[in-house]
Parts: C-alpha cells; sequence; structure tokens
C-alpha cells in the first residue's frame, strides 16, 4: 500500500489555479535552479504540448520563471512574476512533441540544459540534465555528477558519503558509451556538507558536482 | 491503518487517530501535526475573505465574477434555505474564484476542488460558533478521509476523473460536517459513504483545458451535496455498501471511463460546439 499523509489532501497552500501547472511549474523551476546552483542572465524555456498550449490560461510560464527566481509555491508575486524579473532575460518557446511527456518543459541556461516533467499533483521529476539521464523529484537532498566512465568511481563516491553516516537512499548512473561520460544521481536521507561535496568534486575525472537541495514540502 | 472499517474498529474519535497516525509516520510530535493543519485552516479564511471582495477574472476571461453576483443576489432575495447556505454557497465560490485568479489557496484535495471543504467547514464553524480546535479536529477528520480514499484512487482527474477529486472533496466535507455538528466516527463514515456513492462516475472534461468550466461552479454544488450526506447520516441514514467497496468501485469506475472524459479535454464539455469555438478564440488557433 501506498504510504499516504494527510497532508496530501489538506494542502499544499499553493497559487491557483492548477496543481500540475502552476504549482507543479514552481517546484520545477525551483528544482532547475537548485541544479543550476549558480547566478545566471539568461534562460530560455521550452514547454511542450499541454504545457505549451494551457500554460497561459494557468499561469505555467509564470510559475517557471517565479521558480528558477527561487520563489516558494504560495508566493503571492507568482501572480506578477514578470513585474519583479530583475537583470535576467528571458524567454518562452513552445513545441508540440509526442516524445515529451504532456506537462513537460526544458530549461535552457547558456551552458546546461534541463529537462522536467509536472507529474501530476504538484509532483515533479527532473529527468534530464544535458543528455544525461536522471530522476531528481525534489524530496531528497541529492549530489549529481558527470564523470569520465572510469572503473571504482561509483564505490569511490559513495564511500565518501558514506563515511559521513550518511544514509543512501537511491543510486541511478547513466552513461554515453563505455568509457565515455557518465552520470551519477545519489538521494541521501539527511545533510551533504560543504566538506564532502568538495571532496567529491576533487576526484579525478570528475567534471561537474552540484548538490540539490531538496524543496521545501 | 488504510481502511474505513480499520478506522472504525479503533474506536477513537477520527481526529484522534489521525493525528496519531500522521505524527507517528511523520516522527514529529502531535502539535506540529495540528499546527499545520492550522496553517491550512488560516489559509482557507485567507482565500474566503480575499475571494468574497474580488470580482477579478482569471486569465481567460471565462470566470471571476459569479461569487459578487451571488452576494448582490442575497443581499435583496435571502436563500430560501437559510443563511448558512447562502454562506457555503459564497464562501465555495469565493475560494475556487481565487484559485482561478491566481490567488492563494489551500489544495484540498486538489487545487480545482479548494472550495468545497473550506466553505462546509468555515460556515459551519461561525454559524455554530466552533472554537479553532473544534474546526482542526474536523480539517484533520476531512483529512484522514482523503488520505484512506487516496489510498487506493490517485485523487486526479486525468486517472480517476472528476468523481476523484470534486467528489473525494465533498466526501471530506461531509465528514467535517459531522464532526463539527457533533456526530460520531459511525454517522462520519456513512456521511463519507452516502456522499461517494452518489458520484461515482463523474468525468473531467474542462473546457479549453483550463480549470474553470465546470470546475469553478461545481465547487458551490458539490459542498451542498456534502450538506446532504451530512444530515442524512447524523439522522442514522446508513449507506448499504461498505465505504471500504464504495472506494473500490470508484477505483473501477475510473479504470473503466474512457481517457476522453479524464482531463484530455477530448470529450464531454470539452468537445461542446461552444467549448470549441472559445476555444479558437483563446488560442488564436
Ligand atoms: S473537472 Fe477535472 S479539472 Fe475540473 S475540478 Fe474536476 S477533476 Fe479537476
Amino acid at each position: 500500500m501506498k504510504q499516504t499523509s494527510i497532508f496530501d489532501v489538506i494542502s499544499p497552500i499553493m497559487i491557483g489555479p492548477s496543481s500540475s501547472h502552476t504549482a507543479g511549474a514552481v517546484r520545477l523551476g525551483l528544482l532547475a535552479r537548485n541544479i543550476y546552483n549558480r547566478p545566471f542572465q539568461k534562460i530560455v524555456f521550452r514547454l511542450y504540448n499541454s504545457y505549451a498550449l494551457t500554460g497561459k490560461g494557468h499561469g505555467t510560464e509564470k510559475g517557471l520563471l517565479a521558480g528558477v527566481m527561487g520563489f516558494g509555491v504560495d508566493d503571492r508575486r507568482i501572480k506578477d512574476v514578470f513585474e519583479h524579473v530583475e537583470n535576467i532575460d528571458y524567454a518562452f518557446e513552445y513545441e508540440e512533441n509526442f516524445k515529451k511527456h504532456p506537462n513537460s518543459v526544458d530549461f535552457i541556461f547558456d551552458d546546461m540544459k534541463i529537462y522536467g516533467e509536472s507529474i501530476g499533483a504538484g509532483e515533479v521529476l527532473i529527468r534530464k540534465i544535458d543528455d544525461f539521464e536522471v530522476e531528481l523529484t525534489g524530496k531528497y537532498n541529492t549530489l549529481v555528477l558527470v564523470y569520465d566512465d572510469v572503473a571504482g568511481m561509483i564505490s569511490k563516491v559513495t564511500t565518501i558519503i558514506q563515511q559521513k553516516n550518511i544514509n543512501i537512499a537511491t543510486l541511478h548512473c547513466d552513461r554515453y558509451s563505455k568509457g565515455g561520460k557518465a552520470s551519477m544521481v545519489i538521494s541521501i536521507d539527511g545533510e551533504l556538507d560543504a566538506r564532502t561535496v568538495s571532496d567529491v568534486k576533487a576526484l579525478d575525472k570528475v567534471y561537474f558536482v552540484t548538490y540539490v537541495k531538496k524543496l521545501d514540502e | 491503518m488504510y481502511t474505513f472499517e480499520q478506522l472504525l474498529n479503533k474506536n477513537e474519535e477520527i481526529w484522534k487517530a489521525a493525528q496519531e497516525f500522521e505524527a507517528k509516520s511523520c516522527e514529529v510530535p502531535v502539535e506540529t501535526v495540528r499546527k499545520c493543519a492550522l496553517n491550512s485552516l488560516h489559509a482557507m479564511k485567507e482565500a474566503v475573505k480575499t475571494g468574497l471582495n474580488s470580482t477579478v477574472m482569471s486569465m481567460s476571461g471565462m470566470c471571476g465574477d459569479d461569487c459578487d453576483r451571488l452576494q448582490k443576489y442575497y443581499s435583496k432575495n435571502p436563500s430560501i434555505f437559510g443563511h448558512v447556505f447562502e454562506k457555503i454557497l459564497e464562501y465555495s465560490l469565493a475560494t475556487s474564484e481565487e484559485n482561478i485568479r491566481m490567488g492563494k489557496i489551500a489544495a484540498c484535495p486538489t487545487a480545482g476542488s479548494c472550495g468545497i471543504v473550506p466553505s462546509v467547514l468555515l460556515a459551519l464553524a461561525e454559524e455554530f460558533k466552533k472554537s479553532e480546535e473544534e474546526q482542526i479536529n474536523a480539517l484533520l477528520t476531512a483529512g484522514e478521509v482523503g488520505r484512506i480514499i487516496s489510498g487506493k484512487v490517485a485523487l486526479a482527474g486525468a486517472v480517476a476523473g472528476c468523481q476523484a477529486e470534486c467528489g473525494t472533496a465533498s466526501a471530506m466535507a461531509a465528514a467535517a460536517a459531522v464532526q463539527l455538528l457533533g456526530g460520531n466516527p459511525k454517522q462520519i463514515v456513512n456521511a463519507v459513504g452516502l456522499s461517494l456513492k452518489n458520484l461515482l462516475g463523474l468525468t473531467c472534461d474542462p473546457v479549453c483545458g483550463l480549470v474553470e468550466i465546470p470546475c469553478v461552479k461545481r465547487n458551490p454544488f458539490m459542498a451542498i451535496h456534502a450538506m446532504c450526506a451530512c444530515e442524512m447520516a447524523l439522522a442514522g441514514v446508513e449507506t448499504k455498501i461498505p465505504v471500504d467497496e464504495i472506494v473500490d468501485a470508484m477505483e473501477q469506475t475510473g479504470q473503466l471511463m474512457s481517457p476522453a472524459l479524464k482531463e484530455s479535454s477530448l470529450g464531454g464539455l470539452a468537445r461542446t460546439k461552444t467549448a470549441l469555438e472559445l476555444k479558437k478564440k483563446l488560442f488564436n488557433l
């Protein structure tokens, strides 16, 4: 049986009108912001399918933008978020693409592309960072890294984490080709400190590391 | 504790069982659970207050000024069903209109159905001068009802139709009402059953794919529907089919329902001539 909570049915407190198209959009934006994790001046949102078609009526564009700016799902500024933008050059594109989820979006930063889906009732899933497949729900603190696919990397990274007595909830790996670039997504129970993150960064053949904070409930 | 039968077997007030269960599964004190429920309650009150005083239309321009219309009408023509009836209608419309104009609401269980539980709960609480603690108990009762249903049926129009969203909300509201009016757990569970049974098969066919038509005006209907279940249950009327079996029937009905009637806007109201014209106009197709 599914674990359920009464707060799934008497909350969240959110800006309307739609949990998938508004609150979900904000949460996707927040996750993309946490993944990118550095200042940016430019972003393009590419909305697919139902997000593209009914997004305007549901405030999906506003939600996405509010999310990458760090606003929570109950922030009243979402409604007129365009008036709150400073120093970010943003644009929206729309595409019908039946290979993509009905409610999905690309966040296109200058040097990174993040693809995510709003999977219902405000729940979201980030599925791609650049061309790597990942699975990020925002429910756990998560470490994401891209590295050269060399033997032993997984055990090196998990050892560093487990040395801190931190439990690993899930581990997901993906690679382009054997010996090519690979990605690793590790969800943990608890918190990683900056030291641990930089220990992972310092590993040989690791290119990119980001520690993605979970979203507030 | 996953079925209504198990809940009744506990021989305990539903809100008590709910807060204990929640505290245990989230590993927090009971006070924290009550505090979180109070936050939702506050958000509900705020949404009603803001909604009653606004006529701002939704972005599509299709909805947003009907609560005002209703209030003006009632100020000259009191409802033949009395003052609580007026309040329930006004509060539910106020909340769901607040939702579609991008106001702040508490999803209950979803955003599209957010006006149903608050309107019943708040109107009765005001009318019968119920304390904040009693209101929290009623909301926890509603929450427990929704939680048990959600363990079997996904509360999403896209999965099980509107019976799962507004239908569940109406059952939750009925439970909150019986709790508030002093009913016992058995009466609460009967109210849930009576309410759910009557809404099986309700489709989700929103015009233009927006949570506006029929959703906004469905909220007041569902709130009054909850009151029918509440009063019958308080009178001792019982559902002959046990609630857990009704929930199973809801799940099955959801599966049998055509995808065209589950939020895809490919059938029903969303495919009427006028709906298609609205869509053309709205999306410049
Ligand atoms: S008709 Fe569909 S979108 Fe509207 S409230 Fe019901 S389930 Fe939600």
